[in-house]
């Protein structure tokens, strides 16, 4: 089954990427989101896939036996949604200011911090 | 408390100093430096304990480890070389530092001077006393940075800054030569200390990497030491107060470069290629340095280039090889120190009291100034080399060891007569001419110094006169011990004032007739000279100058082309290098996964929600308007919950659902804002290249994802948790168990990122929010301005 997923977390990388090398900024915006979900599948197809049973020790055991999901990727992949959902919603607002603020979604005419024609620096001491 | 403590607050104490300066500066003013040469004075007591052990011929040495793993320590190696040249710093610091208190008195950066100083003063102490080369770097660069400090202590004018920065770069520039030479060093012998390194016999001079590693160390050596033609920042150096050129750039850290050739000497040292260089590049600049001082006529730069000079000597006789060279060269070290340190500090009285150091415009000052004249008379016998004076015993020295009657021996001898004739002869003409002849009037009305600016200068003068008289004390415990650590090898100095004819005091009796001929005929000489170097135009200064300029030119136009401002660029390389590493690195080590195998025994259903997230993630890609995009965003993030509820992971498929929903709304509330087409406009022959590349790394990544699943499972980690998560944690669910007690403080980070997230973007809101507001009470001013105009 992990060949399957492999082959589906190349379509999510390729996906993400292609969004991301282009230059409207709603589109890498789209891009990053996808890429989360790439890399969470990556790390969840990693840690081997099994079916249906959730690692949940049962009612009176001690010990987790028996053929149960690994717990390690889940637990990182917990962590991994929300912060990957705080970076989106973060770029998404800046993305929201940049655009009223310069009236342009293209990443090509944001050139406030690199400006088209800087001035070189001065030559003496 | 133990000596091996005390010697490390020794060596801490400037630095404590320069910390309290500034304070105690605003307090007590130019006065402050009584209290302040109480840290060298310190210093300088507490080394002078070590003089009868050292004299006997042992070596202190001691420190603390500092990281071990790499074999680095803070230790120090006190011999006589290094005891000397620590005592020469902390000694004429104290006169430094009561000299900065009159020469700058009144100054409002004066505090700053101080601390910049004793820092100064503290690198160069670390310099001198390092047992490990790791800590030789670093004060070696620390005496850099505040030389830097100090020559553009006058930051408003240009030319201090060019000067400083100069400074910086040569010298700076040359410690790294040296950092690579250290470490060549400790690669062939496989210690970090000099104490350990000098104990080697001929291995290093056998290694293939001797004469790498002497490239390297000169390297270092001679910019710090301003060997021709690295010698150009130090006349530029003049540009800092005169106490900075007093001690930096006479007595102490010009000298760090000679100290380095002295302590490797009886390691690299005796080979051809350091008997060829070091005398070549030391006589070159002993005689460029004296003629170049002759063309000059400001005290300071007269001065600048005969320390330049001296330097050359130095080094010459560092790399002689021939018998009394060593101690010639401990000699007129120690004795240069006491007397270029004099005269730099009578040029700063002389400058000082009279608003000009433009020899041209001084003369008559001897019954103005009757103690600095005394004085600068004292110092210039000594640099002349007259008896009874200690400069006498260092040229002796010089001409016992270049009598021989070889060939090399009498090159060497005539341009030493020469260079020193024209020290003579300069020396002279600063300590002479603005004294004697008819009064010149000058900017400032001239009269004698207060107490904190001749004390110095006048202790440095009578210690030229009181140590050439108790000779054999000073030959017993400073120089016998001293040459000996130079030499490897235990040397004795004997030279004293009592009368001896020979070849050696012949010698002397030549360099004293040419330098009187050079002194009568200073003013047509400087005409000569100043026609020479007019023809010869273009010097390494310049040069400088325009390396500087091409420097910068060239940052530019790298700046330029490798950050040239679009975002797609930048992202284009970056995943064109993705796709290499992830393609080109399992290729090259042939770590591809073998070919697939496909299962066909899939449910259904499994197949369909894949199905369904592709067909989202192409609707992504293709969709035309905002809806359409935001909807497919959604199904391939449903889709890939669906599949974690499929395979044990509710957690995750729950928390997904939530977050993806959450997007979805927050999207389309920015979406229908924004009024952006997500479609992509761009024609086909761009958006091919980028989907290659996206392609490949897209491939990348799932070609390693089939390797590592090919490999077999280590499952350790996981059975930890499974086996503990009840017992220790007290949990059944092992992924909350881990989440919120095991891997906590991963989860307190989450948080944070959360948080910070979240008022990143309410400070986004609300700044836009603040502006307008602003914006709006502008108007409003401004309307009311306008209402109230026809009133």
């Amino acid at each position: 089954m992990e060949t399957w997923f492999s082959l589906l977390v190349t379509f999510f990388f390729t996906v993400a990427i292609y969004l991301l090398l282009s230059k409207s900024i709603i589109r890498v915006l789209l891009g990053v989101a996808i890429l989360g979900n790439a890399v969470n599948l990556l790390i969840f197809t990693g840690g081997r896939l099994t079916r249906d049973v959730p690692p949940v020790i049962a009612e009176g055991a001690d010990v987790l036996s028996g053929p149960a999901a690994n717990a390690l990727p889940q637990a990182l992949i917990l962590t991994a949604i929300v912060i990957s959902f705080s970076f989106f919603a973060f770029l998404l607002v800046l993305a929201w200011r940049a655009y009223e603020d310069l009236a342009t979604d293209n990443t090509d005419e944001m050139r406030v911090a690199e400006p088209v024609n800087e001035p070189a620096p001065p030559l003496g001491y | 408390m133990d000596a091996a403590a005390l010697t490390f607050l020794a060596l801490g104490l400037p630095f404590a100093a320069a910390v309290v300066a500034p304070a105690l500066t605003r307090l007590l003013g130019g006065n402050a430096a009584w209290l302040l040469a109480l840290a060298p004075l310190a210093i300088f007591a507490h080394l002078a304990g070590f003089i009868p052990e050292v004299a006997a011929g042992e070596i202190v040495t001691g420190g603390y480890i500092w990281i071990p793993s790499f074999n680095v320590s803070f230790s120090w190696l006190i011999d006589g070389l290094s005891l000397t040249f620590a005592l020469l710093i902390s000694g004429i610091g104290t006169l430094i530092v009561l000299y900065s208190g009159g020469y700058l008195k009144g100054h409002p950066d004066q505090g700053r001077f101080f601390s910049f100083i004793l820092m100064f003063m503290g690198s160069m102490q670390g310099l001198v006393v390092s047992d490990s080369f790791l800590m030789l770097f670093v004060f070696w660069e620390l005496t850099s940075i505040t030389s830097f400090l100090l020559i553009g202590f006058d930051h408003s004018r240009e030319a201090a800054r060019r000067a400083a920065l100069q400074a910086l770069v040569v010298t700076g520039g040359g410690g790294l030569a040296l950092l690579a030479g250290l470490l060549i060093l400790w690669n062939i012998s496989g210690v970090t200390q000099f104490s350990l390194l000098l104990s080697f016999g001929d291995e290093l001079k056998q290694s293939p990497f001797y004469l790498a590693a002497l490239l390297l160390v000169l390297g270092g050596a001679f910019t710090k030491s301003a060997q021709f033609p690295f010698h150009f920042w130090l006349p530029n150096a003049m540009e800092a107060p005169t106490p900075v050129s007093a001690y930096l750039h006479s007595a102490t850290m010009v000298k760090a470069g000679v100290y380095l050739l002295m302590r490797l000497n009886p390691v690299l040292g005796g080979t051809t290629e350091w008997q060829v260089l070091l005398p070549l590049f030391g006589v070159t600049t002993l005689v460029a340095g004296a003629a170049l001082a002759v063309r000059q006529t400001d005290l300071k730069m007269m001065l600048a280039y005969t320390t330049m000079s001296s330097l050359g000597l130095l080094v010459m006789l560092t790399g002689l090889g021939l018998p009394y060279a060593i101690e010639a060269a401990v000699l007129y070290l120690v004795a240069h120190a006491l007397f270029k340190g004099a005269l730099f500090m009578v040029a700063g009285i002389i400058d000082h009291e009279t608003g000009t150091r433009d020899l041209t415009k001084l003369g008559g000052l001897r019954s103005a100034m009757p103690l600095t004249f005394v004085i600068a008379l004292a110092a210039a016998l000594s640099m002349g080399g007259l008896p009874p004076f200690f400069g006498f015993l260092a040229k002796e020295e010089i001409y016992a060891a270049l009598s021989g009657f070889d060939r090399r021996s009498m090159v060497f001898a005539a341009l030493t007569i020469l260079g020193n004739g024209l020290m003579f002869a300069v020396g002279f003409a600063i300590a002479l001419k603005p004294f004697l002849g008819p009064k010149v009037d000058t900017p400032r009305h001239a009269h004698e110094a207060p107490v904190l600016l001749w004390i110095g200068p006048a202790i440095l003068a009578a210690k030229g006169l009181s140590i050439a008289l108790m000779s054999g004390l000073v030959h017993r415990f400073v120089t016998s011990p001293m040459a000996s650590a130079v030499a490897g090898e235990p040397r004795t100095v004997t030279i004293s004032l009592a009368p001896h004819i020979g070849v050696p005091l012949l010698l002397s009796v030549v360099t004293l007739a040419v330098g009187v001929v050079l002194f009568l005929n200073l003013t047509r000489l400087r005409a000569a000279m100043a026609v020479i170097l007019a023809d010869i135009g273009w010097g390494p200064d310049r040069g400088f100058d325009q390396f500087i300029r091409g420097l910068v030119r060239f940052a530019v136009a790298a700046t330029r082309r490798l950050q040239g401002g679009r975002l797609d660029n930048y992202m284009t390389v970056t995943f064109l290098l993705v796709a290499t590493v992830m393609l080109a690195l399992p290729l090259r080590y042939g770590e591809f996964p073998r070919a697939p195998f496909f299962p066909g025994d899939v449910p259904l259903h499994e197949f369909a929600i894949m199905a369904i997230a592709v067909l989202g993630l192409f609707a992504v890609v293709l969709a035309v308007d905002r809806l359409t995009a935001i909807v497919s965003l959604g199904i391939q993030g449903f889709a890939v919950a669906m599949l974690f509820l499929l395979y044990g992971a509710p957690d995750l498929a729950f928390t997904q659902f939530m977050i993806e929903t959450l997007s979805v709304v927050v999207l389309a509330l920015v979406m229908t804002r924004l009024r952006l087409s997500p479609s992509d406009h761009r024609p086909l022959r761009q958006k091919l290249p980028d989907f290659a590349i996206a392609l490949a790394c897209g491939m990348g990544f799932g070609l390693f994802l089939l390797r590592v699943t090919g490999v077999p499972f280590d499952s350790t980690l996981t059975d930890f948790f499974n086996l503990y998560s009840k017992s220790i944690a007290h949990g059944a669910n092992v992924v909350n168990v881990i989440i919120v007690d095991f891997r906590g403080t991963d989860t307190l980070g989450e948080i944070a990122v959360v948080l910070v997230a979240g008022l990143s973007i309410l400070s986004l809101v609300r700044l836009r929010a603040g502006s307008l507001r602003r914006g709006e009470t502008r108007e409003i001013a401004a309307a009311d301005a306008n209402a109230k105009e026809p009133v």
